[in-house]
């Protein structure tokens, strides 16, 4: 998920490191961070933005660090779908009931299908389709996917999936 | 200089390029202070045996010409038994159904207390742990990394290499036949049957090719690695397999359009939600698991070296012979 928070800092040395330490710590991913040294908060506080990325669900802890080391917090922004995956689909996915296929994902709440192209080389042979799934986290996004094989197995589509993630990491 | 007597059981492609690796490596192997003298070789139909060194230039000539290397109706099994020698190399075919001649091969050797180095994947698949444990109530070496991926160093490096690195998992490309039938489909955007056919024309693939195409000859060579690597005890049975039959040039296409490719990847994944999958899996096509044509890959997950990957050629007659001559020189050097 994406969380963004609104912090507020006391104007001193020392402080943007003591917001952001916790993030590192429990392994957040900063994806931005808006500094604002110019303005003042009406408690005439330095205003700090930041937008990180967490798929280990550790948002509580991270909170609780920020406000043991005085760091205040203003708000925190509503986790957003995030998590993504692409999939390829192959078999007689049109003719299997497609909309049962997507309702049975979409039905979840904590993931949806939001993007399918579909490609019908001709009547009665196999089509394939790349298939987008967002969910709300890593693990929903599993569960997901776990629905999503279940549903094909019934319906003998073959799906395949992406490599695991954490491979992508390796550098070329 | 260590002399080391061996036979060589199965003369097809295997047998026949560990021949000429031998002959051509004569002076590598001198270098290295190691004598290897091949005391006999067989095939279905008999052996030729000379205590005092086979003829290898000979012996091929003869299974060139006849169809056979044999001089005598000795039969394989006598001459594990019989013979006087140290190591056998075992390069009979791959059967998955009961892993035999090769197993009663190897099993045989044990109890003579010859080491056994072999490319057979058959005997390992269904009775790994048998194996093991025969070979080392009779303190002999069994060593057999040409079983898989050929010529790329896959056992030797998790075990040797890497030793003291704890191996997560692993994940790559088992079968040459089925990487060039993806990459070729993929290249050219045609169907699995025309690249299938062409295959078969090239000598990549089998007039039957169920056995590579159905991803079973990647669950073997997964096998191996999942009891060899990550101390399983595991068979074929325990594999969830998927070929590559289903797949689509539009599937591909699609894929293409998200930058990634679509490979036959054998995966092992050791603790808790352990798994020993193959199955077709979407790959970045800047991944290093993304290799194309008839090539293999393996990336291995250690815990202090981290990722580590390694790709070369698959098959082949020289390049299987290289990952026996390996394994006997390790052998040699091993053993007192």
């Amino acid at each position: 998920m994406i969380v963004s928070m609104d912090l507020e800092l006391k104007d001193r040395p020392g402080q943007l490191v003591q917001a952001l330490k916790p993030l590192s710590t429990f392994g957040a991913n900063i994806m931005s961070v808006l500094h604002q040294h110019d303005q003042r908060t009406p408690r005439g506080a330095i205003p700090v933005q930041v937008v990180f990325q967490l798929t280990n669900g550790k948002l509580n802890d991270i909170i609780a660090e920020l406000e043991n080391g005085g760091v205040r917090i203003v708000c925190v922004g509503k986790k957003l779908m995030y998590e993504e995956v692409t999939v390829i689909l192959i078999g007689h996915i049109v003719h299997s009931d497609m909309g049962d296929t997507i309702d049975q994902i979409d039905s979840t709440g904590f993931a949806e299908v939001v993007s399918l192209s579909i490609s019908m080389p001709g009547i009665n042979e196999p089509s394939s389709a790349s298939m987008v799934i967002n969910a709300i986290d890593m693990t929903q996004l599993v569960k997901a996917l776990d629905i999503l094989k279940r549903v094909a197995s019934e319906k003998d589509l073959l799906v395949i999936e992406p490599i695991e993630k954490d491979q992508l990491s390796v550098k070329t | 200089m260590k002399t080391i007597r061996l036979s060589i059981i199965g003369f097809g492609a295997v047998g026949q390029g560990v021949a000429n690796a031998l002959l051509h490596k004569q002076d590598y192997l001198e270098s290295a202070g190691i004598n290897l003298k091949v005391v006999a070789i067989s095939d279905s139909r008999g052996a030729c045996i000379d205590l005092d060194g086979v003829d290898l230039e000979a012996a091929l000539e003869r299974k060139n010409e006849s169809g056979s290397v044999a001089t005598s109706d000795v039969m394989s099994l006598e001459v594990i038994s019989d013979v006087d020698h140290e190591l056998v190399v075992e390069a009979t075919p791959t059967n998955i159904d009961d892993g035999e001649p090769g197993l009663t091969y190897m099993l045989e050797a044990f109890r003579h207390g010859r080491h056994v180095v072999t490319s057979n994947k058959g005997p390992l698949a269904l009775k790994y742990n048998q194996l093991c444990d025969e070979a080392k109530n009779n303190a002999v070496h069994f060593r057999y990394e040409a079983t898989v991926g050929g010529a790329m160093p896959i056992l030797n490096l998790a075990h040797d290499a890497l030793a003291g690195n704890r191996i997560i998992g692993m994940e790559g490309i088992l079968n040459g036949t089925c990487n060039y039938i993806l990459s070729r489909m993929t290249e050219e955007g045609l169907s699995y049957q025309h690249v299938l056919g062409e295959a078969q024309e090239l000598g990549y693939a089998e007039t039957d090719p169920t056995y590579d195409v159905e991803g079973i000859d990647a669950a073997c060579k997964l096998v191996i690695l999942a009891n060899s690597i990550f101390g399983m005890d595991v068979t074929y049975d325990d594999v969830e397999v998927t070929g590559i039959t289903r797949i689509t040039p539009e599937a591909l296409t699609l894929a293409g359009g998200e930058g990634m490719v679509i490979k036959l990847i054998g995966e092992v994944k050791n603790g808790e939600n352990g798994a020993i999958k193959v199955s077709p899996k979407l790959v970045p096509e800047q991944h290093p698991l993304a290799v194309g044509g008839t090539l293999n890959v393996a990336l291995l997950k250690t815990d202090m070296a981290g990722p580590v990957c390694v790709t070369g050629k698959g098959a082949g007659s020289m390049e299987t012979a290289s990952a026996i001559l390996s394994d006997i020189i390790a052998i040699c050097r091993n053993s007192h």
